[in-house]
């Protein structure tokens, strides 16, 4: 009983806390805006932990943070593993290739507008379909291991890249265009010194909701087969196993894996398109 | 509309071509094998129409999909077993029903929220951050917990998969809704404020409506995303009802044809949901005033 009223106790504290901080002046400082969530992410662990001992739930319904972190750090090298399995070797392949690929292809169709008109629709309407459906297909044409994967979120990235890439290579104007015209420049040196910088805020909105989707594609086809390591092998069998401390310590490698993975891309989208309106404000 | 449908006839038939001649490749071992083991020879046309004809192909050609489409739903539906258990109508009602409550629920909790985090600062402030990072985890990895944990409390069913949609929708109506209830710019909201107009009054009749287009794109990316999660949490249950079960069982019993007729059952499903919203986007912006 004491645990749940500290868990309320809580949250009643750290919330007016942060209705102090957000109706401060210092509001709109940067430590604030760090603060703010911060307080607020604990706050969800301690009432969870809090709520999890006060009110007796078994572990095999949900585990304490507490036991999940004790978990992590006490299985760090099957983690590592199945991170590579499926990181590294699953969804960074996949990604590269599919990524790559894409923009490959869009730069391939992009001195065809007939076929940009046919592609553009059509890509555009597989992007929304439950991609992750080919799995099982993949999954029984590449074998189990990271092959099918690699090709699983190869078919998921290259739809959303395509479309993309094709938007923004026609994100130019016609003043720019007749610029690079009277420096009397051919095809390719307008491709590679207006056009392709001009596309890259839209590449790197492709490259980055490509990102979740790549982790996605590859924790969810390891649920069709997979050899005896991975996230999504490990998630499957120990939630039938219950062991479901180590489930939400995959979680947390998959979430800290994605949000870095996106980190990562963000980061260089800063360095490359360092001249948008959206990047200097 | 029409200076695209050629090209998209033509991208489509292009795609179809390269279908059939990847299945002659990629069935022609099974068939060689087969012919071999019966000691006659293929002539290269019988090979090519074995290859479009096998029981359990590497790869079905779109007319073996088709006609297994048609197998399990039409010509069910003819026979008055649209709802028999071998039946594609059955499981892709399963699928639905569960989608569609999760969404209803995701996208009703996330507008509500999104009203919160606009109204309150405090809210906006702490949880906004964590809405936009969950975008970049895989959400769906929890999606076989979820469904064992249920289970284990006694829930099973449609709640589970419906819990899964729901979660998954969410996120991106919250962003989305947020992002268009902050639309109206300085002057719209000034002018209200000379109205000497209340907030809830600000709220209807200006952030509301100009939320809606912002709207609309959220919720084609929950619906696909619901679908998604229904489909996904089938696969852990044992896998009896749903689309999802008929490719997880497709993949065990190798039945390729199977697994393609759910998948493109999926995808009819997905495009039709998404078409309906987007129809529904359509008629109500028109009639809204906005500008397409």
């Amino acid at each position: 009983m004491i645990w749940v009223l500290i868990a309320v106790a809580f949250w009643v504290f750290t919330w007016w806390l942060n209705g102090r901080i957000a109706n401060s002046p210092a509001a709109g400082s940067r430590w604030a805006k760090l603060a703010v969530p911060v307080i607020f992410g604990a706050t969800v662990l301690v009432v969870w932990e809090a709520l999890v001992r006060g009110l007796n739930v078994p572990p095999v319904i949900l585990p304490p943070p507490s036991a999940i972190g004790v978990k992590v750090a006490s299985s760090l090298d099957v983690l590592w593993v199945d991170f590579v399995q499926t990181f590294v070797k699953g969804a960074l392949t996949g990604y590269l290739m599919g990524c790559g690929g894409a923009i490959v292809t869009a730069i391939l169709i992009d001195r065809s507008p007939f076929l940009q008109r046919g592609l553009l629709p059509v890509g555009n309407f597989i992007a929304a379909l439950p991609i992750i459906g080919t799995a099982p297909i993949l999954v029984m044409w590449f074998g189990f291991d990271w092959h099918s994967k690699a090709a699983v979120v190869v078919v998921m990235v290259f739809f959303p890249m395509l479309v993309n890439t094709v938007q923004g290579l026609a994100d130019t104007d016609s003043m720019q265009r007749d610029l690079m015209k009277t420096y009397s420049a051919n095809y390719w040196q307008t491709l590679f010194s207006l056009r392709l910088p001009a596309a890259m805020p839209a590449i790197f909105n492709g490259l980055k909701v490509a990102t979740t989707l790549a982790l996605i594609g590859a924790i969810v086809a390891e649920f069709f087969g997979s050899p005896i390591k991975g996230m999504g092998f490990r998630i499957s069998t120990e939630v039938g196993r219950l062991g479901l401390d180590m489930v939400w310590a995959e979680i947390t490698i998959a979430a800290i894996a994605g949000s870095a993975f996106y980190g990562i891309v963000a980061l260089i989208e800063k360095g490359v398109t360092f001249w948008h309106p959206s990047q200097r404000g | 509309m029409m200076t695209s449908l050629v090209p998209i006839l033509t991208v489509i038939t292009a795609i179809m071509v390269l279908w059939y001649a990847a299945a002659i490749g990629m069935n022609a071992k099974w068939a060689r094998d087969q012919a071999k083991r019966a000691k006659v020879e293929l002539t290269t046309s019988e090979l090519i129409v074995d290859t479009w004809s096998q029981d359990r192909p590497v790869l079905p050609v779109p007319h073996q999909v088709a006609s297994e489409l048609w197998k399990t739903t039409g010509a069910m539906a003819l026979k008055g077993r649209a709802f028999s258990k071998r039946s594609l109508i059955f499981h892709g009602w399963i699928t639905l029903s569960a989608t569609l409550l999760g969404f209803v629920f995701g996208t009703g909790a996330g507008i509500l929220l999104a009203v919160g985090i606009v109204h309150n600062k405090a809210m906006d402030m702490s949880v906004m951050p964590w809405a936009i990072a969950s975008q970049t985890i895989p959400i769906l990895a929890i999606a076989p917990m979820i469904i064992v944990v249920l289970n284990s409390v006694g829930i099973q069913g449609l709640v589970p998969k419906a819990f899964i949609s729901a979660y998954l929708s969410f996120f991106p109506v919250v962003v989305g809704m947020v992002k268009g209830l902050r639309s109206p710019d300085g002057m719209q909201l000034d002018l209200l404020k000379t109205y000497s107009a209340s907030g809830g009054e600000t709220f209807w009749k200006l952030r509301l409506p100009s939320s809606m287009p912002y709207l609309f794109t959220a919720l084609k990316v929950g619906m696909a995303a619901s679908l998604v999660g229904a489909i996904v949490g089938e696969l852990p249950t044992g896998a009896i009802r749903g689309l999802g079960a008929r490719m997880l069982t497709g993949s065990y019993y190798g039945q390729t044809i199977q697994i393609w007729s759910a998948l493109f059952a999926a995808a009819i499903l997905a495009a039709s949901l998404v078409g309906i919203i987007s129809m529904i986007e359509r008629r109500m912006l028109k009639r809204m005033g906005v500008k397409p």
